[in-house]
């Protein structure tokens, strides 16, 4: 991308809550059972049957809401949106559309260092559509597919859409958002934000413009990715392929891409023209979603922390950097592993050093989220105080930690078995400094007569003959004692 | 036994003197349909051996099931759904529906041990005014049966008027209940929006279906109200009435206020209904009661807001109807598209059609505004009248029907006459406001319907205004089944469709 040139990117990302029953009807929320077993009249449109809301699920947006700093609206709307398809079963989806739940928030992320402020538009409810699986035909679509099944359990699912303005300035910074807001709506306890199974799924709208201008370009929308690097990657393609159109003199159309990661670049789904005439109009099997002022008062009263009040709690409770407090203090995993670390007698200091070390190293190399990796807080809060009570030396320690995390052993355990222990027995040391005194006579020599820096030389050569696990402190003192005699 | 004439009350008491046994009055009816059926085509669907049987049960276990509605015989129009009984909306889209569950106000009536008899024909998905839009086959009006009965509880009403249920459940949209009821010389009531459940009740128009009764008398009316009325957790806009629905008893109408909207006079009544109507009036007045003159200035409005609206609500309704899941589906489809076009093209008639290509243009991008949202605005108009009106009056009355019943097929091509039918019912669905139609007398041998509306939640006060007048007016002719001559056209009929059903439903 040439430099006269930036991108402007809105985002908008649709989370399935965690409630236990759907959206409109009682049948339960669940993942991976036998295909339409949670299926009621509501939920597969039979003739008659009539939507009911969740109430769990208007509380859950309202936490989301309030945690992005927006407005709940004291009433709010269902509208119906008109499409036939078949994972669609009433061929409207209950959404909300003018008069969402919340609106006009914002949300602060980090991103290159720096934080940046991205304005939300809108916090809205909708249900989420069946899950179809297309047999036979090559391109696993319904277009050429032999025959399609509808599994209608996630159907219905209590689904919440996030809206931001196009206030995002880099693909990057794109990825670090939605990193940093679903880390926000785990930390909120609505939904597991689970990627591999869907459960969060993101649309970016972008435009490029000359810098310094005010104005918005034509904008494409990038749908349906699940995974933040696809995300950066599209735009990433996208945005160069905008800016080559503008500066061949030509416009941008209008239109909604796919991203096709294997060939890295992105392909007309379907033109404005084409685009859906949905007839929102609003739901009369509903009834408005009234909220009182006392009820949000009590859920901001009932919110849990979040992570951005963490960050600056970890800087100022334990006297972390901003850096090391934004790699610990983002997601609520690896805070709750470093506050238990720290809560078992370990400096914050050291447990912070281990837990972005060693421990962030396994979890990223085994693909592992924090809290599910192979060491324990509590494993690893006894490996670090061995250290520091000097049982175990730094280098050993991490040969430990190597060890814990392949065979799940305790610390202790590996330390004795490998016999990786420090050794602070003055007696066992004794011998071992008086060799080396004996062997070196030429540098006892050149300390006695005043050089000091020899005693550096001399401590090498006992841990040389003790395997590095001699306690490098104490032979600093037995040595010191032997020579200054 | 006199199946023309009885009514719940006497049936009733019958059944707890034990002078008669709910199969001996299940009998009645049965023997009564085998009599008449085939002349008025009320039913789209029997259930003689679920009548025969629960009648049976209820009358061995009737210390068990001595309900106030117990043993008393009811036909369905056939757009609630029954569990284990077909519920077709008299559609071909529907031909082979089979429910898994049961609309809430029709478990509330089977709870209390009323005695199915079957479902009732009705105009394609409740959209006409004379139940000739059924897929099946039109339904004879018992007085003449060379006319409509009204619709589109057109079943529901025939099959009372001509002793063929004792009462029966229908459901008003822009007058469906209450129109056939005129037409066929019953009583009908819609309730306030919100009073019944609609949960079960497959929709025409969400904001503007409510269930209602379609009986012999007020007193009957009244009874059944009682047993239907409720709020409902699976159904999201149904409310609990302020104060229970109370049996009528008044005699007298002294200190009641009846306003009389000119406009609803001006929209071409016919001289004999008019007659019958000024008639009620004054008796009204000899009851105590006073009569003033309202405006309701919108009123003109309302039929247009009304086919905006309704037909707006309904194409989104209807779309679930796609072949996929469950009903008609087309032969040989080529793929998605061809199926959904299909088996829509082919599954609905074409009032059904119209409607939904109506309602599809008036919420399209770049027309909401000018259809559908001021059809929004016109409501709110045609609510703000009432609310003015009820400010000085307490009931309003007008004709239910502009017309008396009128010929078969004299109509069904010109859908803007057709609609005209329902210009003095439709104001009350816009506003959501309970109204009943009662007899109040004959007009070339056919009965005239006299409308009562009242405030939103007024049930009580319409009832027992209702329940005097019904005493004063004495209308006690019955239908003659006479045919003054040419047939409806036949509809489409699917194989099997208008059979018996061997169901056992309700037990």
């Amino acid at each position: 991308m040439t430099e006269h040139w930036e991108p402007v990117i809105g985002l908008e990302m649709h989370v399935e809550l965690d409630t236990r029953t759907k959206m409109f009807c009682g049948c339960e929320v669940t993942k991976g059972d036998e295909p339409n077993l949670h299926t009621c009249p509501v939920c597969l449109a039979h003739p008659g049957a009539l939507p009911v809301v969740n109430q769990r699920a208007i509380e859950y947006a309202a936490r989301i809401a309030l945690a992005l700093d927006c407005t709940v609206r004291p009433r709010s709307i269902f509208h119906r949106k008109n499409y036939f398809y078949p994972d669609l079963p009433k061929a409207y989806q209950i959404s909300q559309y003018d008069q969402p739940l919340a609106t006009d928030g914002s949300f602060e992320y980090w991103a290159g260092g720096e934080q940046l402020r991205c304005r939300i538009n809108r916090v809205h409810m909708e249900e989420d559509a069946a899950k179809l699986v297309h047999a036979g035909g090559e391109t696993g679509r319904i277009a050429g597919s032999d025959y399609s099944m509808v599994d209608f359990n996630r159907g219905g699912t209590p689904l919440i859409e996030i809206v931001t303005e196009p206030d995002i300035p880099s693909p990057e910074a794109a990825r670090e958002f939605l990193q940093q807001l679903r880390n926000l709506v785990v930390e909120l306890g609505v939904s597991e934000c689970n990627m591999e199974e869907g459960q969060v799924r993101w649309d970016a709208n972008v435009s490029v413009r000359p810098v310094g201008s005010a104005e918005l370009g034509t904008r494409t929308e990038l749908k349906n990715m699940n995974s933040f690097r696809y995300l950066q990657q599209a735009l990433d393609a996208e945005i160069p392929r905008q800016v080559a159109i503008l500066e061949a003199g030509d416009t941008i159309a209008q239109e909604t891409l796919h991203f096709d990661p294997d060939t890295g670049t992105t392909t007309p789904l379907r033109s404005k023209e084409e685009a859906h005439d949905y007839r929102y109009f609003p739901e009369p099997d509903l009834v408005p979603v009234l909220v009182e002022q006392a009820w949000v008062d009590e859920l901001r009263a009932t919110q849990p922390e979040l992570p951005a009040a963490r960050v600056e709690r970890f800087i100022e409770q334990y006297g972390l950097s901003r850096a090391d407090a934004l790699v610990l203090g983002s997601s609520r995993g690896l805070a709750e592993y470093y506050e238990t670390v720290v809560g078992l007698g370990v400096g914050a200091k050291p447990a912070a050093n281990w837990v972005m070390g060693e421990y962030l190293a396994h979890l990223n190399a085994a693909g592992l989220e924090a809290g599910h990796g192979h060491v324990t807080a509590e494993r690893l809060a006894k490996l670090v105080k061995l250290v520091s009570a000097g049982t175990v030396s730094t280098s050993a320690a991490k040969e430990v930690f190597a060890v814990m995390v392949a065979e799940r052993a305790e610390p202790e355990d590996v330390v004795e078995q490998r016999g990786l222990g420090q050794i602070s027995d003055t007696a066992a040391l004794a011998a071992a400094v008086a060799q080396v005194v004996a062997d070196s006579p030429a540098q006892v020599e050149q300390y006695r007569a005043g050089k000091q820096q020899v005693l550096g030389y001399l401590v090498g050569q006992v841990m040389k003959t003790t395997g590095g696990r001699a306690n490098p402190q104490l032979v600093n003192e037995l040595l010191r004692r032997a020579l200054d005699r | 036994m006199d199946a023309l004439r009885l009514r719940a009350r006497e049936a009733k008491r019958l059944l707890v003197d034990g002078e008669i046994s709910a199969a001996e009055l299940a009998k009645v009816y049965l023997d009564q349909i085998d009599r008449v059926e085939r002349k008025v085509k009320a039913y789209v669907r029997l259930t003689p051996d679920n009548t025969a049987k629960y009648s049976t049960k209820v009358d061995r276990e009737m210390q068990a099931m001595r309900g106030p509605l117990a043993g008393l015989p009811i036909a369905i129009k056939d757009n609630m759904v029954t569990e284990g009984v077909t519920t077709t909306c008299a559609s071909k889209i529907l031909h082979n529906y089979m429910p898994v569950y049961t609309a809430t106000a029709v478990r509330q009536v089977w709870d209390d041990h009323v005695v199915m008899l079957g479902k009732t024909n009705m105009d394609e998905f409740a959209m006409g005014s004379s139940t000739e839009n059924s897929a099946f086959h039109p339904t004879h009006n018992p007085w003449d049966l060379s006319t409509v009965p009204g619709g589109s509880s057109g079943g529901s009403a025939a099959a009372v008027a001509a002793g063929e249920a004792l009462w029966a459940l229908g459901s008003d949209t822009g007058g469906s209940i209450r129109q056939p009821a005129a037409l066929c010389g019953i009583v009908g009531m819609k309730p306030t929006y919100g009073a019944v459940s609609r949960y079960g009740l497959i929709a025409f128009a969400s904001s503007l279906d409510q269930i209602g009764p379609l009986t012999r008398s007020v007193y009957d009316c009244a009874l059944l109200l009682q047993h239907i009325v409720g709020r409902d957790r699976n159904d999201a806009t149904s409310v609990q009435l302020p104060e229970p629905v109370a049996l009528p008893a008044a005699e007298r109408l002294e200190g009641v206020r009846v306003g009389i909207p000119q406009e609803y006079l001006a929209a071409g009544i016919e001289p004999g209904v008019r007659a019958r109507f000024d008639e009620t009036v004054a008796l009204v007045e000899q009851l105590g009661g006073t009569c003033v003159e309202v405006s309701l200035p919108h009123t003109e409005y309302a039929l247009p807001a009304y086919y905006i609206i309704a037909p707006a609500e309904a194409s989104a309704n209807l779309a679930r109807f796609d072949g996929v899941r469950y009903g008609y589906r087309c032969a040989d489809p080529a793929d998605i598209l061809d199926m959904y076009e299909r088996t829509r093209g082919e599954g609905f008639g074409p009032e059904v059609k119209r409607r939904i290509m109506i309602g599809t243009y008036a919420l399209s991008a770049g027309y909401y505004d000018a259809y559908y949202g001021r059809a929004q605005r016109v409501r709110t108009l045609v609510r703000d009248d009432f609310a003015r009106a009820f400010g000085a009056v307490d009931l309003i009355a007008s004709p239910t029907s502009p017309t008396v019943a009128f010929k078969a097929g004299s109509r069904v091509d010109d859908p803007l006459a057709m609609y005209m039918s329902d210009i003095c019912t439709i104001p009350a669905n816009l506003a959501g406001l309970p109204a009943v139609s009662i007899p109040c007398g004959l007009s070339d041998g056919l009965p005239v319907g006299f409308q009562l509306i009242g405030p939103a939640f007024s049930e009580n006060l319409i009832l027992d205004a209702a329940h005097a007048l019904e005493a004063a007016i004495g209308f006690d002719a019955v239908p003659t089944f006479r045919d003054s001559g040419t047939a409806a056209p036949a509809g489409w009929c699917p194989e099997g469709a208008i059979t018996y059903h061997p169901e056992d439903a309700q037990s």
